[in-house]
């Protein structure tokens, strides 16, 4: 039996996200965002990354505290393991990035969720990075993500959803289309 | 200015389907009106179609104001000749006041009207009629400058058949119905063909034993308005349906092109040092053109049950698009020895001689189902205009009539209020 009197709600607003859809349409430059993170070299592979200000709607912002993300090798990779290898990074990126999406675009088609989970897997052949065979690529050969959702629908309309949020995905684009990476020294 | 200006209450400026269905309802309102037009009647389907195009519509479905297709095959589907020649038929059935080879330079607002400058003379007018098609200019995205010198690259608009191309493998970017149509021409005129997908819109071309525009005209699909669909600016934007107007009904899906030996690869995304790349999400535009036609097929399913229709085919699923796995990343035009790049990219109108500020950022005509945002300017013709079968020619037949009907009240409240 379904509740009429309940409404859907996955902790997402999205009427403030199709208003900030609306505005952003006739104030482009305001829709122009910069993201930032600040590393440190702690030593070995180890480091620590800090995220703290962006920019946007014309203005400069701060999360409500920084975040950091300690970043090492694996002891098998002859380091101490301090933190996440920062494909592991990536692969959280990913999924995070996508889990916010499904839970929005079930927000917006009114569909109630219950739990959602998603298991990333990045396989890649390290004789890239280790310089040992010039034909295999340094990054990840084949992305899966596995999703397994619990919710008020049908398994197409559970599809459709995970779909949706692929296709407003900005990790999701950023993984599977060429980006321009400028590096340089200061 | 030096030549003196013909006064007039309207002009249409484009003498193609709609734009001649907007001149047949001037007249049936009494209104006088001059059609521009910069070629021969229908000049765009004569002069910049490839030469096998077919419409999508079949012919049942060619129906104007006041005249509409008399053939003997219904359920075919019109050669570009054919359209030039129904169109043709029609002005002259119309006795629409057409001024052929007069090409507009300048549309600008004055004394609360227009003035209309062209290459034979100056018109003054009350209302304006911009009719002068959707499909003006081929897109061409900005990585194109990038396509190494040995490659040569073609327009869908400049396209006309595999034997202009030179006999190396082919890169065909887009698949919509432009895109699919050409990687399926050119791979039987025995060409290695790649093809290039982003969103597009799967489609089959028969259902149930019914034409996919059967379909959708019976189940009220191309007749949803544009201020009731989802999302109008997207609904406009939609590539056009894979499909193709053959004589066996054949559908033209991805799986058709795979069956052919078409390669199939994701959205090109960068072209660089001689290598093009293709975006990894692939497999997710085929999946959501799967998800959106198999709920356009529920859609239909539902409408027949609902209207009792009998003497249907069994209720049908299609096979979920083949996506290569793992599906290619890159190609060095060098090392698959392309000779030809086909851009089917999609088009857009061209309003560079329209000087009234009615553009929006990205250069499109702001409109409210074809009122422009300019007292007595009116556009028709565009996909999705008032509603989804103003994409296709039928779509003139209602437009034509509640714009013709705006227009006509816009000169009788008196233009200079």
């Amino acid at each position: 039996m379904t509740d009429i009197d309940t409404p859907v709600n996955n902790g997402v607003n999205t009427e403030a996200l199709l208003g900030a859809r609306e505005a952003l349409s006739d104030a482009p430059e305001a829709a122009e965002f910069t993201w930032r993170a600040n590393c440190s070299w702690v030593g070995g592979t180890f480091s620590q990354t800090t995220v703290d200000g962006f920019s946007g709607l014309g203005q400069e912002h701060h999360h409500k505290t920084p975040y950091s993300f300690d970043a090492d090798h694996p002891e098998c990779f002859a380091s101490e393991d301090r933190g996440a290898t920062p494909p592991e990074i990536l692969l959280a990126a990913l999924a995070s990035c996508l889990t916010a999406g499904v839970a929005s675009v079930a927000q917006h088609r009114q569909i109630q969720l219950r739990s959602v989970t998603a298991t990333v897997e990045g396989k890649m052949n390290v004789l890239g990075i280790l310089g040992a065979d010039p034909d295999i690529r340094n990054g990840f050969n084949d992305v899966t993500v596995q999703f397994d959702i619990d919710a008020d629908a049908s398994r197409e309309d559970i599809q459709a959803i995970v779909a949706q949020s692929q296709k407003r995905s900005a990790v999701y684009d950023m993984v599977t289309n060429p980006t321009r990476v400028a590096v340089e020294v200061s | 200015m030096t030549a003196s200006a013909t006064r007039i209450p309207v002009v249409i400026i484009g003498a193609g389907h709609a734009g001649l269905a907007m001149s047949h309802r001037l007249s049936e309102r009494s209104i006088s009106h001059v059609v521009l037009e910069r070629g021969e009647v229908a000049n765009s389907w004569r002069t910049e179609r490839w030469d096998s195009l077919c419409l999508l519509t079949p012919n049942w479905q060619s129906q104007l104001p006041g005249s509409g297709y008399s053939g003997d095959d219904p359920n075919g589907y019109m050669s570009m000749p054919e359209v030039a020649d129904f169109i043709t038929t029609y002005a002259a059935t119309i006795s629409a006041p057409v001024n052929s080879l007069t090409t507009v330079t300048r549309v600008s607002a004055a004394n609360g009207g227009y003035v209309v400058e062209t290459d034979r003379g100056i018109w003054v007018c009350d209302s304006v009629v911009i009719a002068s098609g959707a499909a003006n200019i081929a897109n061409v995205p900005a990585i194109a400058s990038e396509t190494p010198a040995s490659v040569t690259q073609v327009t869908a608009m400049a396209y006309r058949s595999p034997n202009d191309l030179d006999d190396r493998p082919v890169l065909v970017v887009g698949a919509s119905a432009t895109g699919v149509q050409l990687a399926d021409e050119i791979s039987r005129s025995g060409r290695a063909v790649t093809i290039s997908v982003g969103e597009h819109v799967r489609m089959p071309r028969c259902y149930r034993e019914r034409d996919v525009f059967w379909w959708m005209d019976k189940a009220g699909v191309l007749d949803e308005r544009h201020d009731e669909v989802d999302d109008v600016v997207r609904a406009r934007h939609l590539p056009s349906p894979q499909l193709i107007g053959t004589p066996d009904h054949r559908s033209i899906d991805l799986n058709a092109l795979t069956d052919r030996g078409v390669e199939i690869v994701g959205r090109l995304g960068r072209i660089s040092d001689g290598v093009a790349q293709f975006s990894g999400s692939l497999a997710n535009v085929c999946m959501m053109a799967d998800l959106k036609m198999n709920r356009l097929l529920q859609r239909f399913d539902d409408w027949a049950e609902g209207a009792g229709v009998a003497d249907l085919g069994p209720s049908t699923r299609f096979d979920a698009t083949r996506v290569p796995s793992p599906a290619r990343l890159e190609l060095s035009f060098a090392e698959d020895d392309i000779g030809t790049i086909i851009w089917a990219t999609g088009y857009r109108p061209d309003y560079s001689w329209l000087d009234v500020p009615v553009l929006d950022r990205k250069g499109r005509l702001r409109h409210d189902g074809g009122v422009v945002g300019a007292p007595g300017l009116y556009v028709t013709g565009l996909n999705v205009l008032r509603r989804r079968r103003s994409s296709f020619i039928n779509g003139a037949e209602r437009d034509s009539e509640e714009l013709s009907s705006h227009l006509q009240q816009y000169l009788e409240r008196g233009v200079s209020n």
